[in-house]
């Protein structure tokens, strides 16, 4: 477990000493910050209208948290090209390879030093969601169901980069292939809707945003965050398996 | 403890696909000694080495480090075992000092001890100027010095380098190649370079390898005596050629111009002492004793020219 936590450790460093993060997080912020005034300005014209009552968690939950999530989909693969096959091409993989870390200890730090980014960018919503205690009463467990279900995205968005990282030695192919196959698990929401289709459901359980919807609208369902953590766990075990054929 | 074995590997093959880069290599090293791979390129120095190290799995035979076997224990076998790539495997956007005390962290060097670690590679390695700076700053030189220093931080038994000296300038090959010498007093190293002089310098023992196999093995001590194979004789009062074929060692006497013959050795036998005996006593007036040694240079030229190649190739063939 050391030996994870410190790989963990230099990973997050080498993450927020780079200028890319900071970048990534500015650009995030500035349009999250740009929606969040947007939404809090239409609840407040259609407050006075509408008679159905409808929190401001809700609200938040509903519009700025969805707009995240496609801003954390364009994002991650950004982050996560760099875990694998940057290290491959600059050679500098070889020193995990030829320590006494094993291949999953190695995946798991990799994944870990990558949450730190993932939980900043979390802390950084959170922080203009809380914002609005000042002004009202805010349902903080309806905010609090909706991170979870980011971070949950997030971490799912992160393993599959992660395991596409592995694939390539160009960060730039595995940003573009992580994008696509994130996108691809994303729209199979879509497909399921087609009726034509056999196994619409199971194609529909399978895709990323379903299991979102539950947690943005409050609703703690454990088989939803069993299956965000099933998919983590598929992807890194698919990471370990793609190292441990390289090196055979 | 002195005979040691720290390295054991026996009959190594990998495959890439259908060519074999490695085919049935065994090697050995001991405590105190630094193997010196020489080879052409492509003949498989790196992949033997990569192997040794655990980056590559071998597609046949064994690896045991310090008596554990790699693939068996491969965390137990690595954490006697550092590795300096062709490539020095750094991360440009730390520092010297946070790269090396990572490089700690992962070889299993305890959190308490890690700074005095850091602090003795850098001290050894002479990166004591530069470990604030970042990595991605340093001269091509320091960044082979981090990379070394990275390598023996948590002072294993056995060190790999894959040609530790590439890039350098003359003054800082120098200084590493003192550094090696030095390590070599107390640790094992395995060594690889194409530059002959480098491992003749700081090595203790030779291997070229060719085609993924071992063509030669000798300490550089034999290589040496096995190398000497003519001399080149001044009397001012000689013989005929026929009278110096007679002493024992002498194969072939042949004179040059007047007064001077080059002398033909038997495998392996030293006439030189015979000889000067009987130039004393028939007073043929000994004025020049010569070896003309068959250089490292040669020797490998010999091994791993395409004819020799050509012939192994048709040995296997039949």
């Amino acid at each position: 477990m050391s030996m994870v936590l410190t790989i963990a450790r230099t990973e997050a460093r080498r993450i927020f000493v780079s200028p890319l993060a900071w970048a990534v997080l500015a650009v995030m912020q500035l349009i999250l910050g740009v929606f969040f005034v947007l939404y809090l300005d239409a609840y407040q014209r259609e407050a006075g209208m509408s008679d159905q009552y409808m929190g401001v968690a809700d609200f938040i939950g509903g519009g700025l948290y969805n707009t995240a999530n496609v801003v954390f989909l364009l994002v991650l693969p950004l982050m996560t090209m760099r875990l694998f096959a940057e290290e491959r091409k600059s050679g500098s993989l070889t020193l995990l390879l030829s320590s006494p870390a094993s291949l999953i200890q190695i995946v798991l730090g990799k994944f870990l030093g990558l949450m730190s980014f993932m939980l900043a960018a979390l802390a950084l919503l959170a922080l203009m969601s809380f914002t609005l205690c000042a002004g009202t009463h805010l349902d903080v467990g309806r905010i609090a169901a909706g991170l979870l279900g980011l971070f949950l995205m997030m971490s799912a968005f992160g393993a599959a980069g992660l395991f596409v990282s592995t694939l390539t030695r160009e960060p730039v192919i595995a940003a573009v292939a992580a994008f696509g196959l994130l996108l691809l698990l994303w729209i199979l929401q879509g497909v399921a809707q087609s009726e034509s289709l056999q196994h619409a459901d199971l194609i529909g359980y399978l895709s990323l945003i379903g299991h979102f919807e539950n947690l943005r609208r409050g609703v703690f369902n454990s088989a939803d965050v069993v299956y965000y953590l099933l998919f983590v766990a598929l992807f890194l075990w698919l990471s370990v398996l793609r190292l441990d054929i390289e090196r055979n | 403890m002195e005979e040691q074995t720290l390295i054991e590997a026996q009959d190594l093959s990998r495959l890439y696909g259908r060519t074999a880069a490695l085919s049935g290599l065994s090697l050995a090293l001991r405590k105190g000694e630094i193997l010196g791979l020489l080879g052409p390129n492509g003949a498989g120095k790196t992949t033997t080495m990569k192997i040794l190290a655990g980056c590559l799995a071998p597609s046949g035979g064994s690896v045991k480090i310090n008596g554990i076997d790699l693939a068996e224990r491969p965390a137990a076998a690595k954490a006697s075992l550092g590795y300096l790539p062709e490539q020095p495997p750094l991360y440009p956007e730390l520092t010297v000092d946070e790269y090396l005390g990572y490089a700690a962290g992962l070889h299993g060097v305890p959190p308490a001890q890690r700074a005095d670690a850091v602090a003795r590679a850098k001290q050894a390695c002479g990166l004591g100027d530069v470990a604030r700076r970042l990595i991605h700053n340093l001269s091509k030189g320091y960044q082979q010095r981090v990379g070394l220093a990275q390598a023996i931080i948590h002072r294993p038994p056995v060190i790999i380098l894959d040609e530790p000296t590439v890039g350098l300038d003359p003054i800082q090959i120098r200084e590493i190649r003192a550094l090696i010498k030095d390590l070599g007093q107390s640790h094992g190293i395995i060594l690889s370079s194409h530059i002959l002089p480098e491992i003749q310098a700081v090595c203790s023992r030779v291997m070229i390898i060719n085609k993924g196999r071992v063509v030669y093995a000798e300490s550089i001590e034999r290589t040496a005596q096995h190398r000497m194979d003519s001399l080149v004789v001044g009397l001012r009062r000689g013989p005929d050629a026929g009278a110096l074929r007679q002493i024992a060692g002498v194969e072939r006497a042949e004179q040059l111009e007047a007064g001077l013959y080059r002398l033909t050795v038997a495998g392996g036998a030293d006439p030189r002492e015979a000889l000067a005996e009987a130039a004393v006593r028939n007073g043929w007036g000994l004025v020049e004793l010569r070896s003309q040694a068959k250089t490292l240079e040669e020797v490998f030229v010999e091994l791993t020219s395409g004819e020799v190649t050509l012939h192994e190739t048709l040995q296997e063939a039949a």
